[in-house]
């Protein structure tokens, strides 16, 4: 799949990810560092904070666990699109998501 | 790198390829450090996620390309020279040089040691036999999961966070699991009581055997492995395997013969708020270090690992942003999830909020009436609001944050 994720500064990127990677991973490795993802996925921390921009018509991104709500609920900059991006994982159907970082609490 | 090759120099040269080492490498680069990064390691692989070695790796939940710290091209294409299975014997300050055991000499412009621990091996007959195993790196955890399909009996040695999350990935892979732990509760190094009780509740509820307060006094085996474990009061364990989590050796003694200076029994080497060490050019960062003027102690965490290689990153680039560390470390046990914010070293007093039997409560540690740790069990919300009461030490009755109805984050607003 492709995703296209805009960074702070506004620049916009595609990224080719690779499936059963999560999106915090492969939005890391594309070289994009402003993500700090400190916990490494372990639902511990939310410097993985991304908005989701597009999901593409009829897939639906998996509900957020209790966890990652009261993570996200920590944040400054909480919004009703706000994802901790090491909670989704890249798959075929995804193609065409858009997401942006958010901004660094 | 090669041994024939002296004239090998990086201008940051790093020495160790765990999470430190790794993540000093990236954020040199992000900086935009521009001169030529060596990361040498001496494990045969590319940097991982240490952590979930005793969790989702070791219940094959994750396999070892999802641990990947960074995938492999991504070293070449920021150009960082990665070189695996090389260790640092010593280093020499004034040449500014690092000889490896291969006989390699590398020279440094600036030198980061990132070199983590050794699992501390156990002082009794046998602690060597074939089968003895520890968990800190990807091979330690292989050996374990290539036998578990032949393995009855495993024997932990040790009831901190290594031995337990161990033992609760045995177990849901249905071995027999003995826990045996020195001092009367697990935990004890890390948490208080409340919390050590209902760790040991949990895991006697999934059926691991703890036994606390044992000590041992020899492995025992035949030709071939492990067979058994005898304790100090004469009983003996049978065991397939055992696994020993006692802790780590700081591996710096090449830091420590070449003059930097150490804490006063050698636990960690010590640095600044920029990750300097008393050498000239030598940082060091990650499990291995200890702050000045902080609390004494090797923080062994990947968060710390994180914040430390950041800010030598940013030092050796000119980059002056001292640490301010709030630690923070997670731990998975079954559906348990164990966040704790702070360090609660010197605690005089300890509060309950919420009860342990539903499964879901937080222990607040204060020292002289504020705020100074927070362990929080299937309660992330507490860990989240919590963190402005430990960043501010903040000064709260006990009986104010012992109320659930009241949310951390309204307490913290007025204080």
């Amino acid at each position: 799949m492709k995703f296209t994720v805009t960074t702070r500064e506004g620049e916009a990127r595609d990224v080719e990810a690779r499936d059963g990677l999560s999106l915090m991973q492969n939005i890391r490795n594309s070289g994009i560092e402003e993500l700090h993802a400190i916990c490494g996925g372990s639902l511990s921390c939310a410097t993985c904070h991304v908005y989701v921009e597009r999901v593409p018509a009829g897939v639906a991104l998996p509900e957020k666990s209790r966890d990652e709500r009261d993570l996200l609920e920590a944040s400054d900059f909480l919004e009703d699109n706000s994802r901790l991006s090491c909670q989704l994982t890249c798959r075929p159907e995804l193609d065409g998501l858009r997401v942006t970082i958010a901004p660094e609490d | 790198m090669s041994a024939t090759n002296a004239a090998t120099r990086y201008d940051a040269l790093i020495i160790g390829a765990g999470h430190a080492g790794a993540q000093a490498a990236i954020s040199l680069r992000q900086v935009g450090f521009a001169g030529t990064i060596g990361l040498i390691g001496d494990e045969p692989v590319a940097p991982y996620e240490r952590p979930a070695l005793s969790k989702e790796y070791l219940a094959g939940d994750k396999s070892f390309d999802q641990l990947l710290i960074r995938p492999d091209e991504f070293w070449t294409e920021n150009s960082v020279e990665l070189v695996s299975g090389e260790r640092a014997v010593g280093v020499d300050p004034s040449a500014k040089t690092v000889t490896f055991e291969s006989g390699a000499i590398v020279g440094y412009g600036s030198l980061v040691w990132a070199t983590g621990g050794v699992p501390r091996r156990i002082p009794v007959p046998g602690g060597d036999l074939e089968g003895v195993l520890a968990i800190r790196s990807k091979a330690d955890c292989d050996r374990l999961i290539e036998a578990l399909p032949s393995i009855r009996n495993v024997v932990v040695i040790g009831g901190g966070f290594i031995g337990l999350e161990s033992a609760a990935v045995l177990r849901a892979r249905g071995a027999t699991v003995t826990v045996v732990e020195a001092l009367d509760r697990v935990l004890a190094r890390v948490t208080a009581e409340p919390v050590s009780r209902f760790f040991e509740n949990e895991h006697r509820a999934h059926g691991v055997e703890l036994l606390l307060g044992v000590g041992i006094d020899s492995i025992e085996g035949d030709d071939a492995s492990v067979t058994g474990v005898r304790l100090s009061d004469g009983r003996v364990l049978p065991a397939d395997r055992v696994i020993v989590g006692i802790g780590i050796v700081p591996a710096i003694e090449p830091l420590i013969a070449a003059g930097a200076e150490v804490t006063p029994h050698a636990t960690g080497v010590l640095i600044d708020e920029l990750c300097r060490t008393s050498l000239a050019d030598v940082y060091c960062v990650g499990d291995c270090s200890v702050l000045r003027n902080g609390p004494g102690m090797r923080i062994e965490s990947r968060q710390n690992a994180h914040e430390l290689a950041t800010t030598a990153a940013k030092a050796i680039t000119g980059i002056t942003d001292p640490l301010v560390l709030v630690p923070w470390f997670w731990s998975h046990q079954y559906d348990l999830r164990l966040q704790t914010i702070g360090l609660n070293v010197g605690y005089d007093q300890t509060v309950l909020r919420g009860t342990p039997e539903e499964r879901s409560f937080s222990l607040i540690y204060l020292k002289e009436g504020e705020v100074i740790a927070l362990d929080c069990i299937n309660a992330t919300k507490d860990y989240v609001q919590g963190r402005r009461l430990v960043e501010r030490r903040a000064r709260v009755e006990p009986n104010v944050l012992a109320d659930t109805d009241t949310a951390l984050k309204d307490i913290a607003a007025a204080h």
